[in-house]
Parts: C-alpha cells; sequence; structure tokens
C-alpha cells in the first residue's frame, strides 16, 4: 500500500502546481487505516453457522405444518431457549452471561432464522422486543425487576406493541394515548399485530403522551397484561405468517404507574433497531426462496433441458441474487451504524424500505419459477410470498 | 470484521477530485458535448494524477507475490472506483477523454512484463476489441496476427476504441489461429504511427460525445514480437480467461461510474426540486408523502446499495479474493439502475429535465453506454446466473 500513498502524495503534489482548490496541508493527512470490510469476524461467522443449523435442522421441517396449524408447538419454543440468545445480551449482575450487545448480531441472527421461517424466527426472537428496550432504556429499578425473568431455564415470551389498525398507521403518528393524570399514566386505544401477547406478562406500549396522539410526545411503557382496562383479542388472522400467535391488545383507561414509563426512551432508535431487524429477516425469506428455486429449476426439466438453462429463469434468479445482496450489504451498513451509536434512522428506513420491496418481489419470482406447482401448498415458495407481503407494512415485530 | 468506515485515505482522494472536477469539469461539459471530437486541453491538470493513482502507480519491478486474503487492504481497487465515482459525477464523457486513463493501461498494468511495462507503462493506451462483426461474444475475434520472423503482422478492423484518436498506443485483441478459438486471442500493443495502422473514422454519438470513439484499420501492420501481451503460446487451458479476468477489476470500475452519474442527477433533481419548497419529508408515513418524495427516498435507497455493491467487488480485489460474480453483481445493478435513476430524475423536473440548459439531459445520454460497455447488462446476467448455478457456458449461453 505504501507505493501507492506515495505516488498518490505525488500526483496530489503536481497537481497542487496547477494551483488547484488544494489545500496542500491535506497531503500531510494522509495515512492508512481500515476501510469498508465486508468479511463477517469469527464470531460473527460462528453466530450465522449455528443460526443457519438451527433454521435448518428445527425450524424448517416444522414450519408448514406449523403454518397449517396457525401455531407453533411449545416444545419447539423450549428447545430454542437453549440458543441462549436473550440470556446471552444480558449482562451477568441481572443473571445473564455476557453484556455484549450488537445490533448486527442481531441483524444476522434475525436473518438465518428467518431462512427457516418468519413466524417461527418472530417467536424464537419475541423476547428481544422487550429485553432489548428495557436493557437499552430502562432505568435500573427496571432492568432488576424485569431481566432477571429472561435468564432462567425456560422461554419466556416479551413482546412490544406498536401498530395500530388504521391505513394511516405510522411510527410517527401514534393514535394510542397515555394522558398524564397526577402520578399516573392514562391508556387509550388500540393496538394490533402484537405478537404473543398470549404468552407474554408484561407488554411494552408505544403511546403518545398529548392529547390525541400524533409525532409529539411519544413514550413507551411496561404494561402488565393483568391490569385493568387491558383486554387482548381473540388471535387474529392475516394472510401469512399464521404460525405466529398476534393478538390486538384494547386499552380502556388503563392506569400505570409513573414507573413503568421506560425512563430513556429514544424512540426513534427503538423504531430503527426494530425495521433492521425486519430487514435482516426479509433477507433471510427472499434467500430461502431463492435457494428453493436454484434447486427447483436445475432439477424440473422442460423441453428436454433443466429450467435452469433458459435465460428467462436464469436471469430471474439472478435478479434474486443481486437483489439479496444488495439488501444484505445496506442491512449490515445499517446495523453497523447503530452499533457505532450513530443515529442509525436514516439507513434503517431505506434498509427496510429496500428490503421489504425485493423481499416481495423476489418471493413473487419464486412463485413464477414454479409456475403452477409455487401456487401449491406442498411447496413452501406461496408460504414464502405470503409471508413477504408482511414487511412493508410490518413496524415493531422484531427487534434487533 | 464488518466495517463501513471510510479510511482518510480514500476521503483524500474523494475531496481532491471533487474539487477538480467541480471547478475544471463541470464548467466545460456542455462545451465539449456541443462541440464533438474536440480535444479537452483542460484536462491536462490531471495528468499526474491519472499516471501516479489512477494508473498504477509507480511500478518499477514486476514483483510476482504470493497472493495473500487481507481483511482491510485498501488498494488500488478501492481508491479506483472512488475516483471513478467521484469523476463520473462531474463528468461520464470528460472523464473517459482524460489523458492516460485508457483501458489499454488496465490490461498493460494487469499482464506486461517489466520490459513491456517500462516501454508502455507510461503511454495512454486504449483497447480495441470489439469489431464489426463481433461485440459482447469477444471470442468471435477475427482479427489476426501472423508471426513473421520477430514481427507479428496484424490485419483487421476495431470499432468503438474508446481514446482510440487521442491515445499513444492501442491493445488489441487478435487471433494467433482462428480455428483454435479462444486460447489462440491474444492482446498486442500497437504504437500510434506504426506503419500499416491508421484511424479511419471517428464516430458520432448519443452521449459521451467528449471522448472519441474511434474506428481503426490494420492493414499487414508489423509490431517487434515483443509486443504481444502475456503468454505467446496457444494453450488450451487458461489464456482467454486471464484475459477476461480483466474485467473482474474494471467491471466495479465502470459500475461507479454509473453511480457517480446517477448521484449527479439525483442531487442536481432535489436541489432543483428544493428550490420550489419540496424536501423530503422522511417522518411521513407512505399515505401522506407524495409520489415525488417517495420516488427520491427510493432512489437513495438504490444509490445506497449501488455503491454498497461496488465498494466490496472493490475490497475483495484489493483483499487477495476472486471477485468474478461480486463484480458483474456490481455492474449489473448499477449499469440499469443508475439508468433507471437518470431517467427517472428527468422524467421529475419536467422541462428543466428535457432542457439543453442543464446537464441533466446531457447526464441521461451519457449514462446509457455504462449499461454497454465492460459486458451489457445481459453479458453480466449471464455471468451472475452462471455463477449461482454452477453452470458451465455449455449450459447457459
Amino acid at each position: 500500500m505504501g507505493k501507492t500513498k506515495g505516488s498518490f502524495e505525488e500526483g496530489f503534489q503536481k497537481s497542487v502546481s496547477y494551483e488547484l482548490i488544494l489545500d496542500k496541508n491535506e497531503l500531510t493527512h494522509i495515512r492508512e487505516v481500515g476501510m469498508s470490510t465486508f468479511s463477517l469476524d469469527e464470531d460473527q461467522r460462528q453466530i450465522q453457522d449455528s443460526m443457519r443449523r438451527f433454521a435448518l435442522d428445527k425450524i424448517r421441517p416444522i414450519a408448514r405444518d406449523c403454518e397449517e396449524k396457525a401455531q407453533i408447538p411449545d416444545e419447539f419454543l423450549a428447545s430454542s431457549w437453549n440458543l441462549g440468545l436473550t440470556a446471552n445480551i444480558i449482562p451477568e449482575k441481572y443473571g445473564g452471561y455476557a453484556s455484549a450487545r450488537s445490533v448486527l448480531n442481531n441483524a444476522i441472527i434475525a436473518e438465518e432464522l428467518a431462512y427457516g421461517d418468519l413466524s417461527l424466527a418472530a417467536a424464537v426472537m419475541a423476547p428481544y422486543l422487550f429485553v432489548l428496550p428495557v436493557l437499552e432504556m430502562g432505568s435500573d429499578a427496571q432492568k432488576e425487576k424485569h431481566l432477571p425473568g429472561f435468564c432462567g431455564n425456560s422461554y419466556n415470551a416479551g413482546t412490544l406493541a406498536v401498530m395500530e389498525h388504521d391505513i394511516g398507521f405510522n411510527t410517527a403518528n401514534i393514535k394510542t394515548t397515555a394522558l398524564r393524570k397526577g402520578n399516573k399514566y392514562v391508556l387509550n386505544g388500540r393496538k394490533c399485530l402484537v405478537p404473543l401477547a398470549n404468552r407474554a406478562q408484561n407488554f411494552i406500549v408505544v403511546a403518545s403522551t398529548v392529547s390525541g396522539g400524533g409525532p409529539e410526545g411519544v413514550e413507551a411503557f411496561i404494561v402488565d397484561k393483568s391490569l385493568k382496562g387491558v383486554a387482548i383479542g381473540e388471535k387474529e388472522k392475516n394472510m401469512g405468517i399464521n404460525a405466529l400467535d398476534t393478538f390486538s391488545i384494547d386499552f380502556q383507561n388503563c392506569q400505570v404507574g409513573m414507573e413503568c414509563r421506560l425512563e430513556c426512551l429514544d424512540y426513534t432508535r427503538l423504531i430503527a433497531c426494530s425495521r433492521i431487524a425486519l430487514a435482516a429477516a426479509a433477507v433471510g425469506v427472499a434467500s430461502a426462496s431463492k435457494d428453493y428455486c436454484i434447486n427447483y429449476a436445475k432439477e424440473r426439466v422442460a423441453f428436454g433441458q433443466p429450467l435452469a438453462t433458459r435465460q428467462a429463469i436464469a436471469f430471474m434468479l439472478a435478479d434474486m441474487a443481486i437483489e439479496i445482496d444488495g439488501c444484505r450489504l445496506l442491512n449490515w451498513k445499517a446495523a453497523w451504524t447503530a452499533d457505532q451509536k450513530d443515529n442509525p434512522l436514516r439507513l434503517a428506513y431505506i434498509s427496510k424500505l429496500y428490503a421489504s420491496e425485493q423481499a416481495f418481489k423476489i418471493s413473487d419470482y419464486g412463485i413464477s419459477i414454479l409456475g403452477g406447482h409455487g401456487l401449491i401448498r406442498e411447496h413452501p415458495v406461496e408460504m414464502w410470498f405470503r409471508n413477504a407481503r408482511a414487511f412493508a407494512m410490518l413496524e415493531g415485530m422484531l427487534m434487533a | 470484521m464488518i466495517n463501513f468506515e471510510t479510511s482518510e485515505m480514500i476521503d483524500q482522494v474523494r475531496t481532491l477530485l471533487h474539487g477538480m472536477v467541480k471547478t475544471i469539469v463541470r464548467p466545460i461539459a456542455r462545451y465539449y458535448d456541443d462541440h464533438e471530437h474536440e480535444r479537452p486541453k483542460e484536462l491536462e491538470a490531471f495528468k499526474p494524477i491519472m499516471q501516479a493513482g489512477m494508473g498504477g502507480g509507480k511500478r518499477t519491478k514486476k514483483e510476482k507475490k504470493e497472493i495473500k486474503q487481507t481483511e482491510d487492504r485498501v488498494g488500488s481497487n478501492a481508491i479506483g472506483v472512488v475516483g471513478a465515482e467521484e469523476l463520473a459525477w462531474g463528468d461520464v464523457g470528460l472523464m473517459l477523454a482524460l489523458p492516460g486513463g485508457g483501458l489499454g493501461n488496465a490490461a498493460i498494468n494487469a499482464v506486461a512484463t517489466d520490459e513491456q511495462y517500462e516501454r508502455f507503462g507510461m503511454k495512454y493506451c486504449a483497447m480495441a476489441i470489439t469489431e464489426p462483426g463481433c461485440g459482447s461474444d469477444a471470442s468471435a475475434v477475427s482479427a489476426t496476427a501472423v508471426l513473421d520472423n520477430d514481427e507479428y503482422v496484424i490485419n483487421g478492423e476495431k470499432i468503438f476504441v474508446t481514446d482510440g484518436d487521442r491515445c499513444e498506443a492501442v491493445v488489441v485483441w487478435a487471433t494467433l489461429d482462428k480455428s483454435q478459438g479462444r486460447p489462440a486471442i491474444k492482446s498486442f500493443v500497437v504504437e500510434k504511427g506504426t506503419p500499416g495502422f491508421r484511424v479511419e473514422k471517428l464516430e458520432k454519438k448519443c452521449g459521451i460525445r467528449a471522448s472519441d470513439t474511434a474506428t481503426l484499420v490494420f492493414e499487414d501492420c508489423r509490431i517487434p514480437r515483443t509486443n504481444l501481451l502475456g503468454d505467446p503460446d496457444i494453450r488450451a487451458e487458461g489464456g482467454f480467461k486471464g484475459v477476461m479476468q480483466t474485467f473482474d477489476n474494471t467491471r466495479p470500475l465502470v459500475a461507479a461510474m454509473s453511480v457517480g452519474c446517477a448521484r449527479a442527477a439525483y442531487e442536481f433533481t432535489r436541489e432543483s426540486l428544493a428550490k420550489e419548497g419540496i424536501t423530503i419529508r422522511y417522518d411521513r408515513g407512505p399515505l401522506e408523502q407524495t409520489a415525488i418524495e417517495r420516488d427520491l427516498i427510493w432512489m437513495e435507497a438504490q444509490l445506497e446499495v449501488m455503491w454498497l455493491l461496488v465498494e466490496r467487488a472493490a475490497w475483495m480485489a484489493d483483499n487477495g479474493r476472486p471477485n468474478n460474480l461480486e463484480a458483474s453483481i456490481a455492474k449489473a445493478k448499477c449499469g440499469k439502475y443508475g439508468n433507471i435513476i437518470v431517467q427517472k430524475c428527468v422524467e421529475l423536473l419536467g422541462p428543466i429535465g428535457y432542457s439543453r440548459e442543464y446537464l441533466l439531459e446531457k447526464w441521461m445520454r451519457d449514462n446509457k453506454v455504462n449499461d454497454i460497455y465492460e459486458g451489457t447488462q445481459q453479458i453480466q446476467m449471464i455471468v451472475v446466473a452462471r455463477r449461482i448455478l454452477d453452470y458451465g457456458r455449455d449450459m447457459l449461453s
């Protein structure tokens, strides 16, 4: 590298003699430092491998059955607990075994698990929805109260209620309100698509402290489901992600104490980390579809040759591969930025926007490549197509 | 270890070139679009930089080093793509007209012996591959090279030679024996002024008019046998592949050019709209955002993805990792979407986009070629598809 550096300096010097806009002092700053590096380190590779193994061995074989029955077996959740995902990010003083929290690592986990199945991945990662906000944004008292419960030997669901059943819903326009009344907040409104609200004892609920709601004064509250004024609806029925239990929750004059307000909420970061996880999962779903189609197109023979030998099919597969790489790199960059404590909002936003669009397009191609077979429920591609449709509207269902 | 920090050196290169293209290139861009085939003298200012940086630096000895896989080396590829992106932001046509930045130089840097490098390394070298009868199918080259004592005799016609008129020498692809197919295709350095070598005509083009695109004719053109680059023998394995591998390094550069031009269009569009009071409201939901806001955000995401794919391909090349797939991924994505972005910008700005009063319309014409040379969009898709399917030419063509 020294060579290029030297010759560059020379180039600079010469161009300075052309009296360009350059400041000579600039030259002295040139030095070699690390730059964009696109390889995972050893730890990350191990995480990726073990998650991929879990996805292929434990998730994929039961995914279709779970989707048809619209439920996830308890034994599966119990076995997922052995991955130690939750305890891994909780500091020792609260009963966990580490303190390293990496958005990038979590994005890798989300992608690999979603490669198995989106519903099951969301269930495995659901504790993060509660644990990560408390860990990053809760008070010491909140951490002490809630985190040890997630370091035990059995699966403990946590959840987050962000979305609302409204065409105009967006994270900056929260209609659920939490108005201050004496030393209480009074919650009113309706949340939807809250995963595992049946299993979780506590939810984090996002609400506006301004009358009528809106972008101002958004806060998050830790709400115990047994409180008066909390009503969990029937399990929701959606186009896809049927295996995952999701619910609407009604809040009617539900009073929560001051101590339930998440003390150091950084709402922008909360939403950004969720979008990073969702975008990562979108990459996982898209990759699943791509890999399945590559195998299918190489095996299936039409007009005497494998489908994949036809440009019309091969180019679709190439496009899938190109966009998956692009989505993943953008997602890693957003996650890496969040880990640097820089504001990841813009990158997280475009990462999710891009990944949602591409994952849906790719899973749509997936059906096209299988033709009529793509629509038959014996093949998983139609399920991925339905699941991938969710990303564009989803917020707060995964957390990285 | 994943890292998206930009090195200071890269920042310096970007800052330097940005300043230069802003003050030197942008102001003359329209003139040389209107005056096709006129040689832009203003670009002489870039000569030292082109020779020092992009041309591969001071290569005193050709070192055959063992290729080591590294993690975070910032090499000529990383610098090259940043330079290409920034120069193309200034002007794609004028960038191609930069003295010393010929494609032939890339080939010479890659395969020349020390003796050859001594003779041609500092010359401005074009690359002549395409013929009237063959374009993307470079294996169909029919220009011939016949060994006669210590000289090769070159015969044939080459078209679409970028820098073909202004260069000092040209790297010509010709076959030693057409019946032996790909392995017989070799490249030869032919210097300007060699008897039997002439520039037949200059093309008139849709875009990149500042760059000269020439037709070259070789009639019993005799060159020293030492002007053959690489292995003079016809071997069944490797030869042609070796030539094609040059593309793994040049494709990310062209991809970067498309990013640069698209970024220029995007920035101009955003600034023009801002003057009308139209800005992106990121915090609004899709229901409230306008179509223009959503288009701009979409472009922003595309640009980000395009650039990351380019950076990755360059990083792999700098760090001893084969990047044939990734180079083509970058080229396919950037070539196509760079054009979509520029074209969308023209659409968004209505008469402003169409008017020659501004450079935007020119960028749309200029950028189209970035999806064509160094392997068209469709060629890139073939490369990507073969790689992911693990197919050879016999299975997918």
